[in-house]
């Protein structure tokens, strides 16, 4: 240090001599400023050396490195939205559809500069400007480089979105794509068609079900995009989007509209808690309506409490009361026990079995077969019950698909309740012959009487469109089919418990009941739940229709007071809808005004 | 006059025409600046976006700049010494309208609105201040004593705090560097510039104390990029993978990726150092680089020519200054140097700096086209 303080000391001196000539005109002042020019110099060499050593480097060491970030940074694989399979009924109609939607971004660091667009564009996205301006504040000074200005709109509002963008020549706002799941019918076939989640994945119901066959496969793309993330080329198409196949429901929307308001009217005015019904083709086996009340709105899934999900036609099970009666007057028929006209003594329509006593609500006194079905009689079918084996009333319960899950293959679905005959008392094996101590659901009990309807072959139901007929299991003989279906004709006649169940122009056969509710703790005074099961027409049944209402807790609790109206508003739109012929001249459909008969 | 300069042109080599004597221009250092600023324009052209309407504008800026130039090549040396006090003394006085009136832009208070013109008074004082210095130092006897070194320091301080306070902290540096390279050529002893540095040390933290936000951040932010990717460290980071991917050879004209496809910021402006790394490659880097200090070279030259202290030290601190300017450029664009917002000299689109660049190198001119004057009489 002393050494260089010395020598630039001396440097100083020369410095003085160059000042002292620096006013003659010829001085050349070279060479006195060595020390000086050195440091000069050598602040030069090192500023060369050292931004040349970093360029080179960047240049040469690390340019793989930093040419792999580079072509990170342009060289983007995206994903080509792929739509998910469209749900429509068997008519075509759409029921789930995914439809595109637009997702808009921004660059806030980019937008936040552009006050002058943020008007039209408040007013593109429908949103209030300052709300807009604010969010795009808060992004920008987070130092966010991307937010989401809307997720999933409507295309036209996309549209005009774009228009703010070409407009206003903005940069940094873009969008993609997406599809968002839409169900046009919404409640109606809330539970059947269920929902998807937000990763477009089914999550209930149809989509859930039939997920495999609806799932999209998004393809993918390889791009080149700017550092506005603008696709400026698309480079290669890696692979292509799948879309979901289309599913292809038995449903029929009409059909399921009609039902599912009457229902709803019925639930409403008796007051009940809740409520199902099913509508079957009988030729087919498919399943043209499922209704359930309450329900809930599919597009707003995360809404709806899970009660209101439950699809009750196949989760909910009820004790069939009387409407098991007709299978316990077939069994004796097909064993020839019994004959239609075979007459049996009802009094005093209290039953005696061990320390428990049968009861009809009044004394009906001697009753032929047929009438035992029409005035529903407890004592007459327990009596024709206890003439046959218990395990023929039970293979026979088994045969029409109580105690099992049905073929719809739904999740949640419930098999019902069907005890062995080995375990049956003979108060149960009694009881069982009038509905109680099984229990069933209301697609069951739809089935069963299926049977009946299509001359005793059993077809598996199903909630998809069927090209093709399916083979039928035999059940019942078709004599004995024939017969039971003549006998519950009654039913719906002015002697009957269903006279509301009539149609004009159209044979209906039929059965009420309506069951005590079981609780925890035992069968409760008031609460019931009502059921009308019906087929239609006689001659060669096409429909068959259950309607169940839980706790009806209005003046009305009988099932032919409860249920059986809703059947006949929803039937005749679907005899008219299939062209099914009438078949009772002695009603000729052309000059009823009314559909209701007289009670 | 006319004699005189008859006899500089038979006494002149070959390459001074006699055009150019007249003129008062030197041709190395006018064939350096046009090489420079044509090369300028051809990365300009890609920088743009290959925007013709840019190039075209820049084209025009040129053209003033240079005539600019030619103008006060004109002004001899003895002038402009005349107008060093004034010239300073003016460019105080607007910096000081600047803050009391000056128009905002980005957070900062820079502009001065002349109704026809706008601009900023700052660059006014980096041809001021050594005008100023140079003209007070050159009175004074050499080495300067205590007294002169403290009242150069007020000179220096005065304007560099101003603009500092706008805030713009690159105009502030490259002002403060052409203060001191003048005060240092005047003939400073040693010991005082080594306490000088010793004192400027020890001033770190008063001066980090007194840096706005986001100046602090830029710095903190130059020592480690990846702290914050997406806010300043991507102005960083996007510059060296553009420079980077660019190799030994470049990626060619037209053909960068982070340049073209506007990943990396102020392309055209204060990165387009980047935007030649990325295209024309190390290769590109190193002939600008090589230009660059031919001019620098040249500079010098013409200052441990000049014919007296005015001329010597104003010749000097007008070169040490461009390469000041380049420097916290191209240090900046490759990662060596925090991120301030000073231009690449020349070349980067837009007109404040040049101008000012071009009346430094018409300064130059004088100051060497004179010496020859000076000789030959």
């Amino acid at each position: 240090m002393i050494g260089a303080d010395r020598k630039a000391g001396r440097k100083t001196g020369h410095t003085q001599g160059r000042q002292r000539r620096a006013s003659a005109p010829h001085a050349r002042v070279g060479g006195r400023f060595d020390a000086r020019r050195m440091l000069i110099g050598l602040v030069l060499a090192a500023a060369f050396v050292s931004v040349t050593a970093s360029a080179f480097y960047r240049q040469v060491v690390e340019t793989d490195f930093l040419k792999n970030e580079g072509t990170k940074r342009f060289l983007r694989d995206r994903e080509i939205p792929a739509r998910r399979g469209i749900i429509m009924d068997r008519n075509g109609e759409p029921l789930a559809i995914s439809t595109a939607v637009a997702t808009i971004w921004a660059d806030p660091q980019h937008l936040i500069a552009r006050a002058d667009a943020f008007e039209a564009l408040a007013r593109a996205l429908e949103e209030p400007e300052e709300a807009l301006a604010a969010r795009i504040a808060q992004y920008a000074n987070k130092g966010r480089r991307y937010m989401y200005l809307q997720r999933r709109v409507e295309p036209h509002r996309a549209r005009a979105v774009e228009d703010v963008v070409e407009t206003y020549r903005l940069a940094g706002v873009g969008m993609d794509t997406e599809y968002r799941r839409f169900y046009p019918s919404g409640e109606i076939l809330g539970q059947v068609v269920g929902f998807t989640g937000i990763d477009d994945q089914g999550q209930e119901g149809i989509e859930l079900i039939r997920n495999d066959q609806l799932e999209a496969n998004p393809g993918k793309r390889r791009v080149i995009q700017d550092g506005h993330r603008r696709i400026v080329e698309e480079v290669e198409q890696l692979r292509a989007p799948v879309h979901g196949e289309d599913v292809v429901l038995s449903i029929d929307q009409r059909l399921q509209f009609l039902a599912y308001r009457e229902l709803k009217r019925a639930v409403e005015e008796h007051q009940a808690i809740g409520g199902s019904a099913a509508l079957l083709d009988v030729r087919t086996g498919e399943i043209l309506a499922l209704v359930n009340q309450p329900s809930f709105n599919p597009n707003q899934p995360r809404r709806e409490s899970a009660e209101a999900r439950r699809n009750r036609a196949l989760t909910d099970v009820f004790e069939p009361g009387s409407t098991v009666k007709p299978f316990v007057i077939a069994a004796a028929l097909e064993r020839g026990l019994i004959k239609p006209h075979t007459a049996i003594d009802t009094s005093p329509g209290v039953l005696r079995i061990g320390r428990n006593r049968v009861r009809d609500y009044r004394d009906l006194g001697q009753l032929d077969t047929t009438s035992i079905l029409t005035k529903s009689s407890n004592v007459g079918v327990v009596k024709i019950a206890q003439q046959m084996d218990r395990a023929v009333l039970w293979q026979l319960y088994g045969a029409i698909g109580f105690g099992q899950t049905t073929e719809v293959g739904f999740p949640g679905e419930r098999t019902g309740y069907l005890p062995h005959y080995s375990d049956w008392s003979s108060f149960e094996h009694a009881t069982l012959a009038f509905g109680y101590g099984l229990n069933v659901t209301t697609l069951q009990l739809a089935q069963a009487y299926a049977i009946i309807a299509a001359d005793g072959l059993k077809r598996p139901m199903t909630l998809f469109r069927r090209d093709r007929i399916p083979p039928a299991e035999r059940v019942l003989t078709p004599a004995t089919a024939r017969a039971v279906r003549q006998m519950l004709e009654t039913v719906i006649s002015s002697d009957g418990t269903a006279r509301r169940a009539a149609i004009p122009g159209y044979r209906v056969a039929g059965k009420t009941g309506t069951a005590k509710k079981a609780t925890a703790n035992g069968y409760v005074d008031g609460k019931y739940q009502s059921v009308f099961v019906a087929m239609v027409p006689v001659t060669e049944p096409r429909f068959v229709m259950v309607v169940m209402v839980d706790e009806p807790s209005g003046e009305d609790y009988y099932g032919g007071l409860v249920a059986a109206p809703t059947f006949a508003k929803v039937m005749p739109a679907a005899l008219r809808l299939y062209n099914v012929a009438p078949d009772d001249p002695k009603h000729p459909l052309i000059l009823t005004s009314a559909p209701e008969a007289p009670r | 006059m006319a004699p005189h300069k008859l006899r500089i042109d038979r006494d002149s080599s070959g390459l001074d025409g006699g055009l150019l004597a007249r003129l008062h221009l030197d041709l190395p250092l006018l064939l350096l600046l046009l090489l420079i600023c044509g090369l300028g324009l051809v990365v300009l052209y890609s920088a743009s976006g290959q925007s013709a309407e840019q190039v075209d504008r820049q084209l025009l800026r040129l053209g003033v700049a240079f005539l600019l130039m030619i103008a006060i090549a004109q002004v001899p040396p003895v002038v402009l010494s005349r107008w060093s006090l004034p010239l300073f003394l003016i460019g105080l006085s607007l910096l000081l309208a600047v803050l009391l009136m000056g128009e905002q832009s980005k957070g900062a208070q820079r502009w001065l609105d002349l109704g026809v013109v706008r601009f900023q008074p700052s660059e006014i004082l980096k041809l001021a201040l050594p005008m100023m210095l140079a003209w007070y130092l050159s009175m004074r006897p050499t080495p300067p004593r205590l007294l002169d070194i403290a009242v150069v320091g007020l000179l220096i301080a005065a304007p560099v705090l101003l603009i500092a306070k706008q805030p713009d902290l690159g105009t502030a540096v490259l002002v403060a560097s052409a203060g001191v390279t003048t005060l240092f050529l005047s003939g400073l002893r040693w010991r005082l510039i080594i306490g000088l540095c010793v004192l400027g040390a020890a001033a770190t933290p008063l001066v980090w104390s007194l840096m706005r936000d986001y100046q602090r951040r830029r710095v903190l932010t130059f020592l480690d990029p990846g702290s914050d990717p997406l806010g300043a460290g991507y102005h960083i980071i996007q510059s060296q993978i553009a420079i980077g991917s660019g190799g030994l050879h470049g990626k060619g004209w037209l053909g960068g990726t982070q340049s073209q496809l506007e990943f990396l910021p102020e392309r055209s402006t204060d990165f387009i150092f980047a935007v030649l790394g990325e295209e024309l490659g190390l290769s590109g880097v190193v002939l600008l680089m090589l230009l660059y200090l031919a001019v620098i070279l040249r500079g010098l030259s013409i200052a441990a020519q000049a014919p007296d202290a005015y001329s010597r030290l104003l010749a000097g601190s007008v070169t040490i200054v461009f390469f000041v300017y380049l420097f916290v450029n191209m240090g900046m664009v490759t990662g060596l140097l925090p991120v301030v917002g000073v231009p690449l000299p020349l070349i980067s689109y837009g007109g404040t700096s040049l101008v000012t660049l071009m009346l430094g190198f018409g300064i130059l001119m004088s100051i060497q086209t004179r010496r020859k004057l000076l000789q030959s009489e």
